[in-house]
């Protein structure tokens, strides 16, 4: 559905974007992951048509944004970091301009309400969005962004600046329109992104470093899956007991009875590991997953980039 | 274009803007309209427009100067350039929308006329070849005024420029008597506004005029595309 084939922008000197490729299928929700100034918005005001990359393409659904501008935004429903509302209108009005603008030809009335009952902001069409709190201006954002049911939602930063609850509201229904639409979905909040996203695109300093679904991220970037073990009986044995298991790289010991056990990625060791120590004799007292947790694999992509 | 033309056009009479632009078009108007025409007792109009010829000057950089700026100021400049719309129509659009304000501020000259026939008969010709040629400078003006607008975020600074550009604009005429040079002289009397509408407020529909202004209202909103397409770029 979007296609970012070797996406390369620069401001000046500055390479903002360095061989950016990846891609979301029909259907998929991914999120673009990276710290503050990894190249997150750049990127989809790429996407949109908004900015011109300096090298590479991009698709929407087979439509080159820069060839044929009109025909791929029209499958584009867009929410930038900053929603751009015309702050004199109501929101109804905005709602209903935003609608011809993008010459949706659905019925006008009933699309907008539709629309505005599913972002919920239909107690507050008629107010002027001035005077709107920051929740429902981005909610406003997101039903513009949503008008004409666009196959395509790119959303960048949707929940910067809500209250927790907010936060829960926009993410269920980014969750729920995921359905429906292939979303890209960028934020620098970790938690967000792992809630919301099937896939996971990391960012840093423009370039691509981990592209992986969700639950698969930190083994991707390990290599490697890890296990954290504790076990009673002798060092020796144990270790003896775990290294023989088929798919074991490394075991270490750590404090007490407590072991580490790093394993290739993919094989799942654990039966084994279970069978190799009931055998020796040596009782498993604990057994877990020691994968890093998606904040550790952010930091370990992006310590270079964050000091 | 439609969405955008009504969009400006709101977003004129939303603010105080519309109204003020009106207010002191009328005014000022209304004013020479009173001097030159009742006062005097003449059906003549010409004074009333070559008196108004300052205010346009004024007024038109007010009508455009947040036509672009402000969009990207507040970064609402997205939601037009991520539509799908070209961005001929987006300048088109906000063109057409100063201009049509313009047009408002213009059609008070029909209610003078209408006054007018009670005390005597004007010159029905020479008012519409005049009005025609206001039309054709403010479109001109507000084409030179959207693409200084296109060029920064401050309003003000729009503004600004805008002002001195139309001062310019409005004298140019003057300083070629002051110049020895005779081509200078030349090019800058065949560049000027005035001398243009000049053949107008005479009556006379001349067509280079005509093209001269419609040439200037192409080249400006042209350059204005080109400033976005630029932004994009760079």
């Amino acid at each position: 559905m979007i296609e970012v084939q070797h996406v390369t922008k620069r401001y000046g000197s500055v390479k903002a974007l360095d061989d950016i490729s990846f891609t979301a299928d029909s259907g998929e929700v991914v999120g673009l992951l990276g710290p503050n100034g990894a190249g997150k918005s750049t990127t989809m005001n790429i996407i949109t048509g908004y900015l011109s990359a300096g090298e590479g393409t991009v698709l929407i659904d087979g439509v080159d944004i820069l060839e044929h501008p009109k025909q791929a935004k029209a499958k584009i429903g867009y929410l930038p970091e900053i929603p751009p509302l015309y702050v004199d209108m109501t929101v109804r009005r905005y709602l209903e301009f935003i609608f011809d603008l993008k010459k949706v030809k659905l019925p006008k009335k009933e699309h907008i309400a539709e629309v505005m009952t599913i972002v919920k902001i239909s107690d507050v069409e008629s107010r002027v969005i001035r005077n709107l709190s920051k929740g429902y201006r981005q909610r406003v954002g997101l039903a513009a962004a949503l008008l004409g049911n666009p196959p395509v939602l790119i959303l960048d930063e949707p929940t910067v600046g809500l209250d927790p609850k907010q936060i829960i509201d926009i993410r269920k229904l980014i969750k729920s329109l995921g359905k429906k639409h292939t979303i890209i979905f960028s934020s620098h909040v970790l938690s967000e992104v792992s809630a919301v996203c099937d896939r996971i695109v990391m960012i840093n300093n423009g370039r691509i470093v981990a592209d992986a679904a969700t639950d698969k991220l930190s083994e991707s970037i390990s290599g490697e899956g890890i296990l954290a073990l504790e076990v009673e009986g002798a060092v020796s044995t144990v270790r003896e007991a775990i290294g023989s298991v088929d798919g074991v790289k490394r075991v270490s010991k750590a404090a007490g009875n407590n072991y580490t056990v790093e394993y290739e990625s993919g094989v799942d060791v654990r039966r084994g590991i279970f069978n190799a120590l009931a055998k020796a004799g040596c009782p498993i007292l604990m057994m877990r997953s020691g994968n890093l947790t998606l904040e550790e694999s952010f930091l370990k992509l992006t310590e270079g980039g964050a000091d | 274009m439609g969405a955008i033309i009504k969009r400006e056009l709101s977003s004129y009479f939303n603010s105080a803007i519309g109204y003020i632009v009106l207010a002191v078009f009328y005014f000022f108007s209304g004013l020479f309209f009173y001097m030159y025409c009742l006062l005097s007792n003449t059906a003549s109009m010409n004074y009333v427009f070559l008196s108004m010829l300052m205010i346009v000057m004024l007024i038109i950089p007010i009508i455009t100067m947040r036509s672009f700026s402000e969009e990207k100021k507040q970064k609402t400049d997205q939601a037009l350039l991520t539509a799908p719309v070209s961005l001929t129509e987006i300048v088109l659009g906000k063109f057409l929308g100063a201009f049509i304000l313009y047009c408002l501020c213009n059609a008070i000259y029909l209610l003078y006329a209408i006054i007018l026939l009670f005390y005597g008969t004007p010159d029905w010709a020479v008012l519409c070849s005049t009005l025609l040629g206001m039309l054709l400078m403010g479109g001109a003006l507000i084409a030179i005024d959207l693409f200084i607008s296109a060029l920064t975020e401050s309003q003000v600074i729009a503004a600004v420029i805008s002002i001195g550009v139309g001062l310019l604009i409005y004298m140019i005429d003057s300083l070629t008597g002051m110049l020895n040079v005779e081509w200078l002289s030349n090019l800058l009397h065949n560049i000027s506004f005035d001398a243009h509408f000049t053949n107008f407020i005479n009556g006379i529909i001349n067509i280079t005029s005509v093209v001269f202004f419609l040439s200037v209202i192409g080249i400006f909103l042209f350059l204005c595309v080109r400033v976005f397409e630029k932004r994009r770029w760079s």
